[in-house]
């Protein structure tokens, strides 16, 4: 087996035994990148001198025997929207492309504690917004499997970088699906944590109530030692659960008795994709086999998911988004032209004698403002920013947000009850498998309707993991949804593990 | 003032706690260093940041809640208040919108001068937010580039906001003296107006009075950059007038007209418009998502409550009430805080004169603390040092006049008040002596006796200077008695 191709779990054990060196294993990585990213697209960053220098560290220390972290040498990827000290930190937005933070997200800290090599950025939909890695202002990102198809999104870098063994671990993000989406498009696993089990410090916000940083692997046990190596109650974010982090990796491998499986009879409806449906059946029939109940169960406002999901996430957006004005970092206009410009208009409407006019002119703060935010943003920023501005305004507040609050409180309160005679409820991850890039990049909605799943774990806080459960006729990865209660990703993760050593889907790889 | 109106007075104001640290941060919020060395990626509001309240900020906004006997709700939560500005770094302010952290309470304000009635003004809510930073715009030589210093954002400030209780300017300025002169006994902020740590708005309209049914009132005003009570008090008369006089002229009521901005112009002593958006603005409050609610239990209040300091009215009453000292000294020794309180108390217990020392510290101690610019806690002389001049002026060993000439000499020496009357040369006259030195003047004025004896009391006067030329450690009031005792027997 290439290095390469050998999950987080192997290379430790490798590194351990002396068979590698983590100078060794980061080279394999970074020659993969090197051969296959111009195809793929995953990266926007890759840092090949701190890694190997890190590397080298590692390789001491362990020589050395001196004490090391979880993930002493293993290579990770990172999604480009989490601080990192010193390195471009884009959020895939021309508004940042040029933009250095002085200080490294909690979770980038965490990783380094961990003694884990930071290989790289990956690319991402635009401050996460998208489902298909195309609103990137800073590349395209293609899906392994099949390189005209998009690898979903908004982690589909992060994804696609594992899909095609570039890295075993990678760091994504998931505000409404964005990790589960990507790793059932592009067949790993992916686990959007408790809302609050990972400090999101650092990480560049979306929608703040729902954004939640998580690990992406190809294996339930590499999620489970890459978790527990990024958790933990951080007082630095005042949101992050004061609880203690259990050591997933040490209960992975326990089977779940008596496991009720509970399966939400909506989810099997309209506008799921056949192969889809019969790939999540068949998982759940190898559940039944190793001794799972399947009791179904139904979570009436979950219809509304979407609905609220697309009121909060955009007027969270569009505040947390604000700090964007070019005043203090970030892209700004040409400030000659816009002046030029200014004066022009104002010039115009002084000769076409319109009062009204040059009384509603912009400053020229206001314009560059303006200006720049125009020129920073892409379009489906710019959609969320209108949209959430719109329904946070006055008039409109308590038709829209407010109800949404009120929508997101039930979805909660129907998961309260429905995890009170199941332990997991089973599902598919998305409708469809990855589809055509550029297919559905004019239809916002059709779009938004890849999060059908994935959002209401987003909205109530809890855990939800999606791995792969087999493949499509045209052979490209499904994922299998599993949701738990809060801080129960033990339960996921273990669930997760049965699975993969029943089946063989998650060791199936794109070739490239 | 008119009689043909009354003037509906309605403050905020902007406290700044008095915290080591910001509001969500920990960098320092110390006054005057250079621009921007006072900033993190919090209070930058750069990508990726994200607040956590500082406690000791919500401690002091519990203390001034408890002391102006507003209601603590269990629950309170965190707002933004959405608007782009270059000194508001994240594009919002973080403050509280509809559940404040407290809210519906009262302040009592009086006059000792009783130049209006003692009243109640209710207070609407104090809220916790974080300021902003400031903008510094330079308009020289063409340039107009503006600066911004960040060291001021994320500043705790608590804000106060009053009911439109106040009827007189004069009102207006009680209720800011009281309001400051709590929350510096409660050390919850310095007050200081001159580095903006209180900032005053006020809201200001007319209510005129006529034979109607129905009520008039003027459109309100709110009135911006005031910066000492005095312009505070100004600016509400300056706007009474002008709202009367543009009420005769165009007759436009509160429903007329939205409410106006209009900042005071210290120098011209003028309001004047400020420049007005098309529409009202639109914050777009909502909870903020990167903080958790504050859950207060009714026994943390309590404990609050239970370790307030005692405020200036109780002191006052009680120094009325337990030294039977006049409202007015009593007033204006609270008036110069905590220390000058615990000085006089110490005064008075310590002389057993409770008038007598509050007449020395209203008069001698103040009055050196203004002509030296010191501060109470600065005043040279200690409580026990001016007792034993006080002391000497019970026992008569020295005359008023006298004691302030050594009281002078005690202000740079750190001797006691005997010391320095034995260098000076006073010493108490033994009665005999007095009488001797009575009988002696009296036989050298036969005129002046003669005086007396008709009851030209001032006749007197003369036979002191007298006496004092010869003996200056007499007695006056001693020496009088005894000569108008003498006379009679003459």
């Amino acid at each position: 087996m290439a290095l390469y191709e050998a999950s987080a779990t192997q290379l430790l054990s490798q590194l351990e035994s002396g068979e590698v060196t983590s100078v060794e294993v980061t080279k394999a990585c970074l020659d993969r990148i090197r051969q296959h990213d111009s195809q793929i697209g995953a990266f926007l960053k890759v840092m090949d001198d701190k890694a190997l220098a890190k590397a080298e560290q590692v390789d001491k220390k362990r020589k050395a025997g001196e004490p090391l972290g979880k993930l002493a040498g293993v290579p990770v990827a990172v999604k480009d929207l989490l601080c990192t000290e010193g390195e471009v930190t884009t959020c895939a937005s021309k508004m940042l492309e040029n933009f250095v933070p002085p200080y490294s997200s909690t979770v980038i800290k965490k990783l380094e504690e961990a003694d884990a090599v930071i290989i790289g950025k990956t690319n991402m939909d635009e401050f996460a917004m998208g489902g298909s890695t195309e609103n990137s202002a800073l590349g395209k990102t293609r899906n392994p499997w099949d390189t005209s198809l998009v690898p979903g999104g908004s982690s589909g870098g992060a994804a696609a970088c594992l899909a095609a063994q570039m890295v075993p671990l990678s760091i994504g993000t998931d505000t409404g699906g964005s990790i589960r989406q990507p790793a059932s498009f592009c067949g790993v696993v992916g686990l959007k944590p408790t809302y609050g089990r990972v400090s999101r410090f650092g990480l560049i916000a979306f929608a703040s109530s729902l954004d939640q940083i998580g690990p992406m692997a190809r294996t339930a046990e590499d999620t489970a030692l890459f978790l527990e190596a990024i958790s933990g109650h951080d007082p630095a974010d005042s949101t992050s659960a004061d609880v203690a982090c259990p050591l997933f990796s040490k209960t992975v491998d326990q089977p779940l008795e008596g496991l009720r499986i509970g399966m939400v009879k909506e989810h099997f409806g309209e506008g799921l994709d056949g192969d889809v449906e019969k790939a999540v059946r068949e998982a759940v029939k190898v559940y039944e086999s190793l001794g799972a109940k399947v009791v179904d169960i139904s979570l009436p406002h979950n219809k509304y998911g979407i609905a609220t999901y697309y009121i909060i996430a955009p007027s969270e957006a569009s505040s947390n988004l604000a700090r964007f004005d070019s005043a203090h970092y970030g892209h700004r206009c040409d400030e000659a032209t816009m002046l030029a410009e200014l004066e022009e208009e104002k010039a115009a409407l002084t000769a076409a004698g319109d009062e009204v006019g040059l009384k509603r002119m912009d400053t020229s703060l206001i314009r560059m403002y303006r200006k720049s935010r125009a020129e920073g943003f892409g379009p489906e920023v710019k959609r969320r920013i209108m949209l959430g501005t719109y329904t946070l305004s006055a008039g409109y507040y308590d038709a829209y947000y407010l109800k949404a609050l009120k929508v997101r409180r039930l979805i909660r309160e129907d998961y309260d009850k429905a995890f009170k005679s199941v332990d997991l409820i089973v599902g598919p991850t998305a409708p469809n498998p990855a589809f055509a890039a550029g297919s559905k990049t004019n239809d916002p909605l059709a779009m938004y309707l890849e999060d059908l799943y994935t959002v209401t774990a987003n909205l109530a806080g809890i855990p939800a993991i999606s791995v792969p459960c087999g493949l499509t006729g045209s052979g490209l990865p499904v994922g299998m949804h599993m949701q738990a209660p809060a801080l129960e990703e033990d339960r996921l993760l273990r669930a997760a593990q049965m699975f993969q050593k029943a089946t063989d889907w998650h060791t199936k790889m794109p070739s490239l | 003032m008119s009689d043909d109106y009354e003037i509906i007075i309605g403050l905020e104001v902007h406290v700044q706690l008095a915290t080591k640290t910001k509001l969500f941060c920990r960098c320092s919020t110390k006054f005057g260093a250079a621009p921007n060395t006072q900033t993190c990626p919090v209070c930058l509001g750069m990508p990726g940041s994200l607040p956590v309240m500082n406690r000791e900020a919500f401690q002091l906004g519990l203390k001034t809640a408890c002391a102006l006997n507003l209601n603590v709700p269990r629950f309170t939560k965190w707002d933004r208040k959405n608007y782009y500005y270059p000194d508001l770094p994240k594009g919002y302010q973080i403050s509280q919108f509809d559940l404040p952290m407290s809210e519906d309470g009262y302040l009592f304000i009086s006059d000792p001068k009783q130049q209006f009635e003692a009243k109640k003004v209710g207070i609407i809510r104090a809220h916790l937010e974080e300021d902003a930073g400031k903008s510094m715009h330079d308009e020289a030589a063409g340039k107009a580039d503006t600066r911004v210093d960040l060291n001021r954002t994320g500043t705790p400030l608590l804000e106060i906001v009053s009911q439109p209780d106040m009827r007189s300017p004069l009102e207006a300025k009680a209720y800011l003296n009281e309001l400051k002169l709590i929350l510096t006994y409660l050390g919850v902020s310095d007050c200081n107006m001159q580095e903006g740590s209180l900032r005053v708005d006020a809201n200001v309209n007319l209510h005129i009075k006529n034979d109607g049914p129905k009520k008039i009132a003027t459109p309100i005003v709110e009135i911006k950059n005031m910066n000492s009570f005095r312009a505070v008090e100004r600016a509400i008369a300056y706007e009474a007038t002008r709202q009367y006089d543009a009420w005769k002229e165009d007759g436009k009521t509160i429903g007329d007209a939205p409410k106006q901005t209009r900042g005071w112009d210290d120098q011209a002593q003028v309001t004047r418009p400020q420049r007005e958006k098309e529409e009202s603005s639109d914050y777009r409050y909502f909870p903020d998502p990167d903080l958790a609610p504050v859950i207060t239990t009714a026994e943390e209040v309590e404990a609050v409550q239970q370790s307030l300091c005692e405020l200036p009215l109780a002191i006052r009453e009680r120094l009325h009430d337990g030294f039977g000292i006049p409202e007015y000294d009593a007033d204006v020794i609270v008036n110069q805080g905590r220390v000058a309180v615990d000085y006089y108390e110490a005064l008075a217990l310590k002389t057993g004169d409770p008038k007598m020392a509050s007449n020395w510290v209203q008069q001698d101690v103040l009055r050196v603390l203004k002509e030296r610019d010191l501060e109470f806690e600065q005043f040279p002389i200690s409580v026990e040092r001016l007792t034993t001049l006080l002391k000497a002026i019970m026992d008569k060993e020295i005359d008023t006049t006298r004691a302030k000439d050594v009281f002078t000499q005690m202000l740079d020496s750190d001797k006691d008040a005997p010391a320095i009357m034995k260098e000076m040369g006073i010493e108490k006259v033994d009665d005999s002596a007095i009488d001797d030195l009575a009988r002696e003047v009296l036989l050298a004025n036969p005129k002046a006796v003669e005086d007396l004896k008709n009851g030209v009391q001032k006749a007197v006067g003369a036979l002191i200077g007298q006496a004092k030329k010869k003996n200056p450690n007499i007695d006056p009031g001693t020496f009088r008695a005894k000569c108008m005792e003498l006379v009679k027997d003459m």
